[in-house]
């Protein structure tokens, strides 16, 4: 046991510590605050604390756990409320009510709680790390697969159907002449990757239900992408869409840093809104972590790697995962203080040096792998991180470190949030490479996916030109091509990606749809050049009937959308003639 | 802050004493960050804080600098507190001062509770999200930006716009829809003139809402490190009246600009690395500890809503203060120097301004069944008007067609008749609303694309609808 020897904000220092390991948790004080040992040397450790410092004095005692920093792992996660060193935070609010107040200690998992064990084994089975040996309906939505932890093997002794708290034996685990009690719990160092078999490619598309990433900027289940945004661009509306809709069967929301309210937020619209494939509540399906920007700085750090665990966790059950981190610059900014505070050489903008290999760690345990054990089984992680750019300057440390790991881009463009042009992804600086790998994941919904979208970002990339000259001569002096160009690029932005998150339909679009709505602009294309051929003006075309019917189609409900796009397209096939006789 | 004490802890071994800081032998039993007295040998005593503790010395920063401090003769005394302010429902109607001293004339505060000024975080699974109108009589805001209980909505100003004649206005005006009883104002004026200070005060009193508000003034002549307390002593009122009283709180915080360079100069002193423009890199966390206190908190009545005020540097909106501000808070007010030119007040700049919460608070039975309409369409149109206005300067407006004049004319009518009005001016949000139809009458019907139908029989002009 050590004592305090210095005081420094989040960070103290110990001494008496000798025999401490490094990433060990201690516990500081009267109060027993959470800390972790972040070096040691000599006798002395060094320590950030994972709540607030004021008024601890020198001479109070330290005391080590023994342990490094664990994520407790079992059925309970899902709907929980976590803090950054996942202290379930619906259980504090019922036992200490409204106001963290720190030394405040819960447990992850309620012990108390009983869950009901489908064994998926006998007595007497030869099992491995990763194995599934039983069931538990965590949630309406998920069934939770207790595996036997990475690292151990045996033969499965007194497995019993039956209702268990977490701490409680469902199963012993004979090996080598000894025997393990297995629970409905694991532990698992937050720090420290989880294993599988192998990794894979990531080729299928992860649905978000917003256009502009689907069909332009597609993202892989297993993938890993960064949305950087000034502030008012959206960042946090379009996390919030991704876990809403996206094809996953679980999600986790790590708040880092961010707002009380919008996190209030979250949580509110969870309990209300539904899950459009299965029709539960979608709080079912969400893990959430809310380390808002007044809480502890320092637990900001870990809140990151706590999540990823746990999406790991329920990866390595043969799920697909999707996580989303808002926001990694304050995160980063966590880093930078605690850099500070130890007085290390520091690297651009006061960002500690390690600042990429700290987001690589993070970034790179995305991924869609076989997991470990039987039954075989393939699951994915992917990651999105926010990232908040200071001046919306994306020169800067984090964006920069960040843009060298990830492999989609979704920049948030400030000119357009001015405009109300949301989702505000510029479609100029945009990309995802995960573009040709989902390809085929495209064709199967239709062959000319590949087609469509290379006309559609032509035609967005060759108004960009063309702006520029408007500027200088106003768009009347163009040639009628070129203005209808520009009519159709503006139709891409305004019927197409343009979508409005509020919409009850247009909130959330599905691959088949997007493909009808992009593909009956692209038709709409050929159809207008046709007419323009035949002398019509753009004018006149830009007032047809037929292309106020285009701009309507994001309203039309997912039942009716068929018919009504095919009723655009059989105008259309009618030439100039229906363009007339439809009126105007 | 003057509780019993049964014995004080005073040291004289001061080693070292350099731009505002202490260095002194520790003495058994100093907590962190905990207030000290720093007696000069001429009697004089300062306020300090403990901003490190080690074995074997302590750091001290003082409050007003450690000129004349020499190291024989001062004294330093801990007190074994960190700052806390006396909280009771006299508190209403008091002035103080950013150490939490009465200057209004009137009697100390007592009290058996004290409350750290710098707050305990809510738990984000016990707020709820805010959704109640707070109706403040200016229609840039109620129509096109409108302002929530528990919301934190900043307006970021320059030097020279008349914001706090904006927010003087808003603490006149500023009801809830419905019931006002149970309402309360807490001002913090950080670094402002004297003048300024004494006008808010005068402005309390003229209208009669000095009874059920509380002041915490920090001049521009007083202690730079009050300039950090003062916020967090008014935020500390509000959550008192907030959370244990059940009332809804207005915060004025004005202005953040002067907080931030105060914690700038404080971490100067400190050397510390510094993040952008010199301001520390923990300037996000800082300010979030402000900010973050405003809230509605489940089962509870109350409410704290927070309005900062800043002024940008130099007009600068990508300026760390208001950058920052801007990524914690839920939108904010922006003000703009070409329409304050042009005699508009008040000069809001409806393109830049955003209200995060608006959707949450409008609406049938918040305001009225149209807003969200009315909103787009007045957004709509005042954005092709000014677009057009930007190509006339370009290509002149003999380009323009009859329609393009049309709304070149609605955007002016916009800006005199929508977003202008009188200082003394309190409109209802229905005479808000029917301002912009009044408007809309101008357009060909059909352009109003962006209003329901059913909208448009009930509330559009009827001369515009025959014609």
């Amino acid at each position: 046991m050590g004592k305090i020897w210095r005081i420094s904000g989040p960070v103290i220092i110990a001494e008496d510590m000798r025999g401490s390991q490094v990433y060990e948790v201690v516990e500081i004080g009267e109060e027993r605050l959470n800390g972790e040992i972040i070096g040691l040397e000599q006798d002395k450790a060094v320590i950030q604390v994972y709540e607030d410092t004021v008024g601890l004095t020198v001479g109070e005692k330290v005391t080590g756990t023994g342990e490094i920093l664990m994520a407790e792992l079992g059925p309970g996660l899902v709907g929980n409320i976590y803090d950054g060193v996942q202290r379930s935070l619906v259980t504090m609010k019922d036992e200490v009510g409204d106001f963290l107040h720190r030394g405040v200690r819960t447990y992850a998992l309620d012990r108390e709680k009983k869950w009901h064990f489908i064994p998926a084994m006998k007595a007497g089975a030869q099992v491995e790390g990763g194995d599934v040996i039983g069931t538990v309906q965590e949630t309406g939505l998920i069934e939770h697969r207790i595996m036997v932890p990475p690292g151990m093997s045996g033969v499965i002794d007194a497995i019993e159907e039956g209702d268990y708290t977490v701490e409680e034996s469902i199963a012993l685990l004979k090996s080598n002449g000894k025997t393990w009690p297995l629970t409905l719990m694991q532990r698992w160092p937050a720090r420290k990757p989880r294993p599988y078999k192998r990794r894979f490619d990531p080729q299928d598309l992860l649905v978000t239900g917003t256009r502009v990433i689907d069909y332009l900027f597609p993202l892989a289940l297993g993938g890993k992408a960064a949305i950087p945004g000034g502030f008012g661009t959206g960042k946090t509306v379009n996390l919030q869409q991704m876990v809403r809709w996206s094809q996953t069967q679980l999600n986790i929301y790590v708040g880092c840093g961010e707002r009380g309210n919008e996190m209030a937020d979250v949580l509110q619209s969870f309990k209300e809104l539904k899950d459009p494939a299965t029709g539960r509540y979608l709080q079912e399906k969400e893990i959430f972590i809310a380390n808002t920007s007044n809480m502890p700085v320092v637990a900001r750090e870990i809140s990151i790697f706590i999540g990823i665990t746990m999406a790991e966790y329920y990866r390595d059950m043969g799920y697909d995962i999707l996580l989303v981190a808002d926001s990694t610059s304050r995160w980063a900014e966590a880093m930078r203080e605690i850099g500070a505070r130890l007085e290390e050489t520091p690297g651009e903008e006061g960002f500690p040096t390690y600042l990429g290999s700290r987001l690589s760690a993070f970034y790179e345990r995305s991924g869609r792998v076989e997991c470990l054990g039987s039954p075989g089984r393939i699951g994915s992680a992917t990651v999105i991180g926010a990232v908040s750019p200071p001046g919306a300057d994306f020169s800067e440390p984090v964006t920069q470190s960040t843009l060298r790991i990830v492999d989609a881009l979704y920049s948030l463009d400030v000119a357009l949030a001015n405009r109300r042009h949301f989702p505000t992804i510029n479609w100029l600086q945009s990309y995802s490479h995960y573009a040709d790998s989902v390809d085929a994941w495209w064709e199967k919904v239709s062959p000319d996916y590949t087609e469509v979208r290379n006309q559609a970002l032509i035609t967005l990339q060759k108004e960009a030109e063309l702006e520029e000259i408007v500027r200088l001569v106003g768009p009347e002096a163009l040639p009628e091509n070129d203005k209808l160009l520009l009519l159709i690029a503006r139709m891409i932005r305004e019927d197409f990606l343009m979508q409005s998150a509020y919409h009850p339909v247009d909130t959330y679009s599905n691959p088949k749809r997007s493909h009808l709505m992009l593909s009956t602009i692209m038709k709409f294309s050929d159809f207008a050049r046709g007419l323009a051929e035949e002398g019509m003006m753009v004018s006149e075309i830009s007032a047809s009937r037929i292309k106020q019917r285009i701009s309507r189609m994001k309203d039309v409900p997912d039942d009716e959308i068929d018919q009504y796009v095919d009723s655009i397209r059989q105008d259309m096939a009618g030439g100039a003639a229906s363009l007339e006789e439809g009126g105007v | 802050m003057d509780s019993m004490q049964l014995f004080t802890r005073q040291t004289k071994a001061i080693s070292t004493a350099r731009r505002s800081l202490l260095i002194i032998e520790s003495i058994p039993g100093i907590r962190y960050n905990e207030i000290v007295d720093v007696e000069l040998g001429t009697g004089e005593i300062r306020s300090g804080q403990v901003i490190e503790v080690g074995k074997n010395t302590t750091v001290v920063q003082v409050f007003g600098g450690v000129s004349e401090v020499d190291l024989l003769n001062s004294k330093v005394r801990y007190k074994g507190e960190t700052l806390k302010l006396p909280v009771s429902p006299d508190i209403l109607g008091r002035i103080f001062d950013g150490s939490g001293k009465p200057i209004d004339g009137g009697p100390p505060i007592i009290s058996q509770k004290y409350q750290d000024i710098n707050g305990v975080p809510a738990n984000p699974a016990s707020r709820m999200p805010p959704a109640e109108f707070i109706e403040t009589g200016i229609s840039a805001i109620d129509g096109l930006n409108v302002l929530v209980r528990g919301q934190k909505l900043p307006i970021f100003s320059g030097s020279g716009l008349p914001h706090n004649k904006i927010a003087a206005q808003i603490i006149r005006q500023a009801s809830l829809k419905g019931k006002s009883e149970d309402f309360a104002i807490v001002f913090g004026a950080i670094g402002v003139s004297y003048d300024d200070a004494a006008h808010f005060i005068s402005n309390l009193e003229e209208t009669g809402a000095l009874s059920r508000a509380v002041g915490f003034i920090n001049t521009a002549s007083s202690p730079v490190i009050e300039r950090l307390s003062t916020p967090r002593l008014a935020l500390t009122a509000a959550e008192y009246l907030a959370w244990e009283m059940n009332m809804h709180v207005l915060v004025i915080l004005t202005d953040i600009t002067n907080y931030a360079d105060a914690l700038r100069e404080l971490a100067a002193m400190r050397g510390e690395i510094p993040s952008r423009r010199g301001y520390p890199g923990y300037m996000y966390t800082d300010l979030a500890s402000l900010y973050e206190r405003a809230g509605r908190i489940s089962g509870r009545e109350g409410s704290v809503t927070i309005i900062p005020i800043l002024t940008m540097p130099d007009d600068d909106i990508t300026h760390p203060i208001p950058d920052l501000t801007g990524y914690i808070t839920e939108g904010q007010i922006v003000l703009s120097r070409p329409l304050d030119r042009k005699r508009i007040y008040p000069p809001i700049d409806v393109f830049l301004s955003l209200s995060r919460m608006m959707k949450e608070g409008i609406g049938e039975g918040k305001t009225r069944e149209d807003h969200n309409n009315v909103f787009m369409q007045s957004y709509a149109m005042y954005a092709e008007g000014n677009y057009l206005r930007e190509i006339t300067t370009v290509i002149g407006s003999e380009a323009l067609t009859d329609r393009d004049k049309v709304y070149l004319n609605a955007a002016d009518r916009f800006e005199r008749e929508f977003i202008a009005q009188d200082e003394n001016s309190r409109r209802t949000v229905e005479e808000t609303l029917s301002i912009a139809w009044d408007i809309f009458s101008m357009l060909p019907e059909e352009d109003l694309k962006l209003i329901n139908e059913a909208y448009i029989k009930k509330y559009l002009p009827e001369p515009s609808r025959s014609e």
